[in-house]
């Protein structure tokens, strides 16, 4: 209880702080959430029915997932230097494989029966692309989006090694004081924020996906 | 020339790539404004291959393509396709656009304007029978597949196209929606006077549906071009009659009407009138069975002369009552049905208030068959004749 008591008051205390912190990590989230958007989802049309290419690619970017998350972030400092730029590189790279995939899926999974008629009415590629295979695939993309916002919302954390911001510097600082008074709710300010930030902003991602889904598509 | 057909296809010829065997090879066809060419072959035949080269779906490799005396085989296949309505079996409804706006599809990209939009989106679901108010926001997945299918029509008539190209349109609907769609469409039909090409397997359906059939073997030969009457009276080879299948006289017996036959004499003795006189029309005509009408000349009873001869009751009391019955408008199908459901084994014709007629007999029937046949035949020698 007592341990509950001084967190509360520890929040109370440092409510600006945390707050900036917050809205820190968000913008580095939303930043990176938004660029990966675009960019998959490019990529996922260009990619999806030209099969190397797009073997190659959701390879490339599962390798991604698999590299350490402290390295990646140093790796970008001799490019970009210090600060939230190599953090947000990073971070874009990690995000990209949940939208690219769900892209490409959703774009398969768009019925061929509804496609040939597109055609037949004497659509062409962009308009059957634009009016019917991108809103079909619309869903199973901010599926996509909602993941690699999960996704992001915790490893933006690490962003306070690189010398970016974010509630990861709560963590970090409760840690290296690990034993002074304070330290422990530093840390778990950090840990509470960060998980609190993604699921508001997963609530947000799921009415961005319901208002911008056609009606005709929920089951 | 006014009499030019609405689409001609030249030597049309599709191979695909890695091939040596055609899926269509050279073939020629005229479709008449205004008609449904129905074609129909096994599956493999490539009928529905032919289809998609006509909307060139499928860019064919040789030949060429009129549409009402225009060469439409270079121009832009998307603005080609607009001009041509287009239904296939899984009708690719777009699940994400309302009913009205799947509906309005085509005029949309032809930059028709919104009034105009909305009235002709209202016009067309009033056509297939859906309730405009009701239907026209609602979204595709509400639909059952007999309505799915009815918007897939009304969507392919959107911007009122002459032409319409349907692949096995009402295929994957259960067999009672199925007739009803097709009757549906046939009444559409009638009015609208589109120039339709329609892919089945069925001939069954190819016989229902089509002005004429064609009907395609490998690669897409025609082995068949005629009205089905025709083709069901004297197919030209064993792969037509095959593929006609057994039962074919019968359902060549649907295109005939009782009107077109000459009523033979038969015995008829009216209430009132001399029981004897009856007696030696029989004899004279060697029948078993004479038929008495009432004083209105509506058939009542088939006597033998053995219930003439009894005595006792009256002579409407005697005998056997009268199940086959036929208006004139009936097929010879359904006369067909009838007599054989009439002891007696003959079907009487009688007017619209129930007056006789005449009689119908199964050698009437065989008479008519032989006679289509031998029509049939002469038409196809006179074809030979001309072509050599």
């Amino acid at each position: 209880m007592d341990g509950l008591q001084s967190w509360f008051s520890y929040v109370f205390d440092r409510w600006d702080d945390i707050l900036e912190a917050t809205l820190q990590h968000a913008r580095l989230v939303l930043i990176v959430v938004v660029a990966a958007t675009v960019i998959s989802v490019s990529l996922g049309i260009y990619i999806e029915r030209r099969p190397t290419l797009r073997n190659a690619v959701l390879s490339i970017a599962g390798i991604f997932l698999t590299i350490p998350s402290l390295a990646l972030f140093a790796l970008f400092i001799p490019l970009v230097g210090i600060g939230n730029p190599p953090a947000i590189m990073a971070l874009f790279l990690y995000s990209l494989l949940p939208i690219l995939r769900n892209t490409v899926t959703g774009l398969d999974e768009v019925s061929p029966a509804i496609v040939e008629s597109a055609r037949g009415m004497g659509m062409n590629r962009r308009q059957q692309l634009v009016r019917v295979r991108l809103p079909l695939a619309w869903p199973v993309i901010m599926a996509g989006v909602r993941v690699s916002s999960l996704l992001v919302v915790g490893i933006a954390a690490i962003a306070v090694l690189v010398g970016g911001d974010g509630l990861g510097s709560f963590i970090q600082g409760g840690l290296t004081r690990l034993g002074l008074p304070g330290s422990v709710e530093s840390v778990w300010v950090g840990t509470v924020f960060i998980v609190l930030l993604g699921l508001v902003l997963d609530i947000v991602f799921s009415v961005v996906q319901r208002f911008t889904s056609s009606p005709g598509l929920r089951i | 020339m006014s009499d030019r057909p609405m689409i001609h296809l030249d030597r049309v010829t599709k191979v695909y790539p890695g091939s040596t065997v055609p899926a269509v090879e050279q073939l020629t066809m005229d479709i008449s404004q205004g008609e449904i060419l129905v074609l129909v072959g096994p599956s493999g035949c490539g009928k529905s291959t032919t289809l998609r080269l006509i909307n060139r779906m499928i860019e064919p490799s040789g030949g060429h393509i009129y549409f009402d005396g225009e060469d439409v085989t270079d121009v832009d296949p998307d603005l080609l396709r607009r001009r041509i309505g287009y239904v296939i079996q899984q009708i690719g409804l777009f699940p994400h656009h309302t009913i009205g706006e799947n509906i309005a599809t085509v005029p949309k990209m032809l930059g028709w304007d919104k009034k105009r939009i909305t009235a002709r989106v209202d016009e067309l679901l009033d056509m297939v029978g859906l309730e405009p108010g009701q239907y026209r926001d609602r979204y595709p997945r509400e639909l059952s597949g007999g309505q799915a299918q009815r918007i897939g029509v009304a969507r392919a008539l959107g911007a009122d196209p002459a032409v319409m190209l349907m692949d096995e349109p009402f295929g994957a609907i259960d067999p009672i929606t199925r007739d009803r769609l097709q009757n549906e469409f046939l009444r559409l039909q009638a009015e609208l006077k589109k120039t339709i090409v329609f892919v089945t397997h069925d001939i069954d359906e190819a016989i229902k549906m089509g002005d004429r059939i064609a009907i395609l073997g490998d690669r897409s030969v025609i082995r068949q071009i005629d009205t089905p009457e025709r083709i069901l009276a004297y197919p030209v080879d064993d792969f037509v009659d095959d593929f006609i299948g057994s039962g074919s006289t019968l359902k060549g017996l649907n295109f005939e009407r009782v009107s077109s036959l000459d009523l033979s004499d038969y015995p008829t003795l009216v209430e009132g009138e001399d029981p004897q006189r009856g007696l030696q029309m029989l004899d004279d005509a060697n029948r078993e069975w004479l038929l008495l009408l009432d004083r209105e000349h509506k058939p009542l009873r088939w006597l033998r002369r053995a219930d003439v001869e009894r005595g006792g009751r009256e002579l409407r009391q005697r005998g056997q009552h009268i199940r086959a019955e036929v208006e004139p408008n009936a097929t010879l199908h359904d006369t067909l049905e009838e007599m054989l459901n009439e002891s007696t084994g003959i079907c009487c014709v009688i007017d619209n208030r129930g007056r006789y007629q005449g009689v119908v007999e199964i050698n009437d029937l065989t008479e008519v068959i032989r006679k289509l046949r031998a029509e049939a035949k002469e038409h196809y020698d006179a074809l030979e004749a001309t072509s050599v």
